[in-house]
């Protein structure tokens, strides 16, 4: 029996589009460890998983399960060598009782043809004792809180046989309480001699409960490494890092009259878990406010709030003293406040419409562009056609369907709309995500220009480049608080901010408070 | 003049038959996540072929056995077409419906060499009624339930299989869980694309039997159109039954009242075009205190929950 559960040799994955998600990786967990695989976003860690799982396969490399080569081409492949994985989403069935998820795909039956639900519920129950993980058997999983339908995920894995088990984010949707109860689980299941994967980007729980750890940065390994033998500092310093810096020349902000007031702001998601814990700050005309963190600590929560896609359930928010609450998004962009949306595809644009009609989406109503009933075509297609030059986008005219573009063009129209119809304020989240390097360029340019030209700009961003070279002043959020507020951007390092990011460190609220310019 | 006779409630319960095998393909269609809004067409299929095949066999059974396989076999086509080549699954069922309405009479014109009805079923092709011993003999109930069509008592029968598949078998488990979250199903290594054949199949010979009923019990042989909307009648029934078997079978007789209800009026001399929206407004008004009444049970589970 090899010391090793899982052994995963020089794995390079390259997707069909050209991405290299994983390069040249060495991966191990020892039999009866947890072991977490840590990194930002984007570092590659659900790559190396899918692979594991089953999901994808390796473009180079090697798989050891128990000592055995493997080759993991299913996820039926990766169950039967005794690999369960419990996903972020669950993968269960809301309207089934436990015990009948617990069974899907393998019920026991009365003589072949009934199901025998007392089996299944018997089956879940002895399971739910044997490993300590109390399930109600017979509840609907929809009725069941999140902990649970977790447990009930973990024991799925069990009952197929799982003895390797990767828990991917496993604390992202549970509440305090829930969390320790995870640990003292997983504890005990670590003693019986399971093992576990865990994915988290959270550093108090990987220092609380991992035996060793894995280190993803840009799709290459950082090293593994005893837990007991690093301190957060060097995590933050190996996990957050930039590999190549872009100097952004801009001249100095000069802010001026307050744009957005945010106020207290809290939330508390379908779930009951807080996701914005009293957010406080002010955006100035002429400044670019950038919010840093790690993803899922309460950045996309509060673009929702400040774009009206969900309500605070507690604080105000104003754009230029009216309250902005309850507005609906025509509503906000009569107020001149424009988003460029993380997810562009989605909210950005329609994929099956023209570049012209994507550009006039948000003022298709607007007296310039109509004659009474009917469109003013001339004056939409020259409009469209100012557009497509000033933002230089490459195409074959205006009249092309928008989802042919490459992603850096698409952004482009998105943020030559998004720019032109006279913003005072600027909601820009992730705006070049997954773009190429000259379209980032330009959409970071005219970021600067639009801002030095009296605009208040909001850059939320996961890319520590951008978001330290384009803002001049810097929130960074963790666990759906502001962690942090510096003045000025030019003094920052990394290391200093990866420790706010991962939690290591976090202000006082007087400074803090120093965003609210008051 | 007194409607309610028990000849009245007797023709209920036979104009819902049809309607009743319908739903049952429904309901276990919207299970496994599947709307079949193409039942309509299967059944005008199928009802032609059940006629065509008893005469040509000179036996009711051989003519049911085809219509259940025609609609086996249009079913699985519309699955083709809907799972494996990816097409729009409504797009997909309307194309049956069309099928189903014009393909038929121009079968019928290449078959019979002009005709564009088929006054094939005689009464020894028709599909056996059945008296029930004892049953027969109670007064009022005797004259109501007994001496219906064997599909009939087949089909309030298959109310409690279609619960029994759904609810007590492996097979209904899957179906349900491919319904609801497929890859939840599929990451536990249940065959999604097999479950989803198996569901439009079942749906496909069930309404088979009902258009079998339509032409080889309700009316003497085919004729176009002779279907009349049942196959959609029967997506309004799921939903109204609250997607489950006995609801959409209570659902269904609700329609076969009204409808009932409208040959009855009209018998008595009423214009039949104020006669003929009955059975839509009924439709309409039960569609509408079912939304009401699925409104309340939502704010009741909300409430619940909040607590």
């Amino acid at each position: 029996m090899s010391e090793y559960a899982i052994q995963m040799k020089a794995i390079t994955k390259v997707y069909p589009n050209g991405t290299m998600a994983n390069q040249d990786v060495d991966f191990n967990v020892k039999v009866g460890e947890i072991h977490a695989l840590m990194g930002e976003n984007g570092a590659g860690k659900s790559t190396l998983m899918k692979m594991l799982f089953g999901l994808e396969q390796p473009t180079s490399g090697e798989i050891l399960i128990n000592g055995q080569p493997t080759n993991l081409s299913s996820p039926t492949v990766a169950i039967s060598k005794g690999i369960g994985m419990v996903h972020q989403h669950f993968m269960l069935v809301p309207s089934l009782t436990v015990a009948e998820n617990m069974v899907l795909g393998m019920a026991p039956t009365k003589s072949g043809i009934m199901i025998d639900y007392k089996k299944a519920v018997a089956i879940t129950e002895e399971y739910s004792q044997k490993f300590n993980l109390p399930v109600n058997a017979n509840a609907k999983v929809m009725d069941i809180p999140v902990g649970m339908k977790q447990k009930v995920e973990i024991l799925k894995a069990l009952v197929r046989g799982a003895k390797i088990l990767i828990l991917d984010e496993p604390t992202a949707v549970l509440t305090t309480q829930e969390i320790q109860d995870l640990f003292a689980e997983l504890k005990e299941l670590k003693k019986q001699g399971y093992t576990f994967i865990f994915i988290s980007h959270k550093l108090n729980e990987i220092m609380d409960i991992t035996d060793r750890m894995t280190i993803l940065r840009g799709g290459r390994s950082m090293g593994i490494y005893e837990t007991k033998d690093v301190t957060p500092e060097e995590i933050s310093r190996l996990m957050v890092g930039r590999d190549v810096v872009l100097k952004m020349e801009k001249e100095e902000a000069r802010p001026t009259d307050e744009v957005l007031r945010v106020r207290d702001v809290e939330y508390v998601n379908e779930w009951g878990k807080k996701m914005l814990n009293k957010v406080s700050f002010s955006l100035r005309k002429g400044e670019i406010l950038g919010i840093a963190g790690v993803e899922g600590n309460g950045q996309k929560e509060l673009v929702d709030m400040l774009f009206g896609f969900n309500h605070p359930n507690a604080g105000t928010i104003s754009v230029n003293g009216e309250n902005i609450i309850g507005l609906n998004q025509r509503e906000l962009r009569e107020k001149h406040i424009s988003l460029v949306p993380e997810d562009r595809m989605l909210y950005g644009i329609a994929a099956d419409a023209t570049i012209e009609e994507n550009l006039i989406s948000d003022r298709s109503g607007s007296k310039e562009l109509n004659n009474g009933v009917l469109f003013n075509m001339g004056a939409i297609h020259r409009m469209s056609d100012d557009l497509i030059r000033d933002y230089t986008v490459l195409c074959k005219s205006r009249s092309q369907k928008i989802g042919s573009l490459s992603g850096g063009n698409i952004q482009k129209v998105v943020v030559a709309r998004e720019f032109s119809n006279d913003p005072v304020l600027i909601i820009a989240d992730q705006p070049t995500r997954g773009i190429d390097v000259g379209a980032t360029e330009f959409i970071r340019k005219k970021l600067v220009e639009l801002s030095r030209s009296g605009i208040a700009v909001l850059l939320i961003s996961a890319d520590l480049n951008e978001v330290m070279e384009l803002s001049d002043s810097l929130m960074i959020m963790h666990g759906g608080e502001i962690a942090a507020y510096f003045e000025d951007t030019r003094e920052l390092s990394d290391e200093l901010m990866g420790k706010y990011m991962l939690g290591i460190e976090h202000q006082s609220p007087e400074e803090i408070r120093r965003v609210c310019h008051e | 003049m007194n409607i309610f006779t028990t000849d009245f409630f007797f023709s209920i319960i036979r104009i819902a038959t049809p309607i009743l095998f319908a739903t049952l393909a429904a309901v276990i269609g919207e299970k496994g996540g599947i709307s079949n809004i193409g039942l309509e067409g299967i059944m005008m299929m199928s009802a032609l072929f059940g006629s065509l095949g008893a005469y040509w066999s000179g036996n009711w059974f051989v003519g049911l056995l085809l219509a259940m396989a025609v609609g086996l076999a249009e079913a699985l086509l519309m699955g083709f077409f809907a799972f494996n080549l990816k097409t729009d699954i409504i797009l997909t069922g309307t194309a049956i419906n069309m099928i189903g309405s014009g393909g038929t009479l121009f079968l019928v014109k290449i078959i019979t060499g002009g005709a564009s009805t088929t006054n094939l079923i005689t009464k020894s092709l028709q599909i056996p009624s059945i008296n029930i011993p004892g049953l027969k003999s109670i007064p009022v109930i005797g004259a109501v339930l007994s001496g219906h069509s064997l599909l009939t008592y087949l089909g309030f029968l298959f109310v409690f299989l279609t619960w029994v598949l759904l609810y007590k078998t492996p097979l209904g488990l899957n179906i349900r869980s491919v319904g609801e979250n497929a890859n939840a199903a599929s990451s536990v290594g249940v065959s999604v694309m097999r479950i989803r054949y198996i569901t439009i199949g079942i749906g496909g010979v069930l309404a088979g039997m009902g258009g079998a009923f339509m032409s080889m019990y309700y009316a003497m042989g085919w004729s176009q159109d002779m279907v009349a909307g049942r196959g959609f009648i029967a997506l309004a029934a799921q939903s109204m039954g609250n997607g489950e078997p006995l609801g959409g079978m209570l659902a269904a007789l609700v329609f076969g009242f009204a409808q009932a209800l409208g040959i009855k009026v009209s018998a008595t001399g009423v214009d039949s075009n104020l006669v003929a929206p009955i059975p839509y407004i009924v439709t309409i008004l039960a569609l509408v205190i079912f939304a009401l009444n699925q409104r309340r049970k939502e704010k009741k589970r909300y409430a619940t929950a909040l607590k």
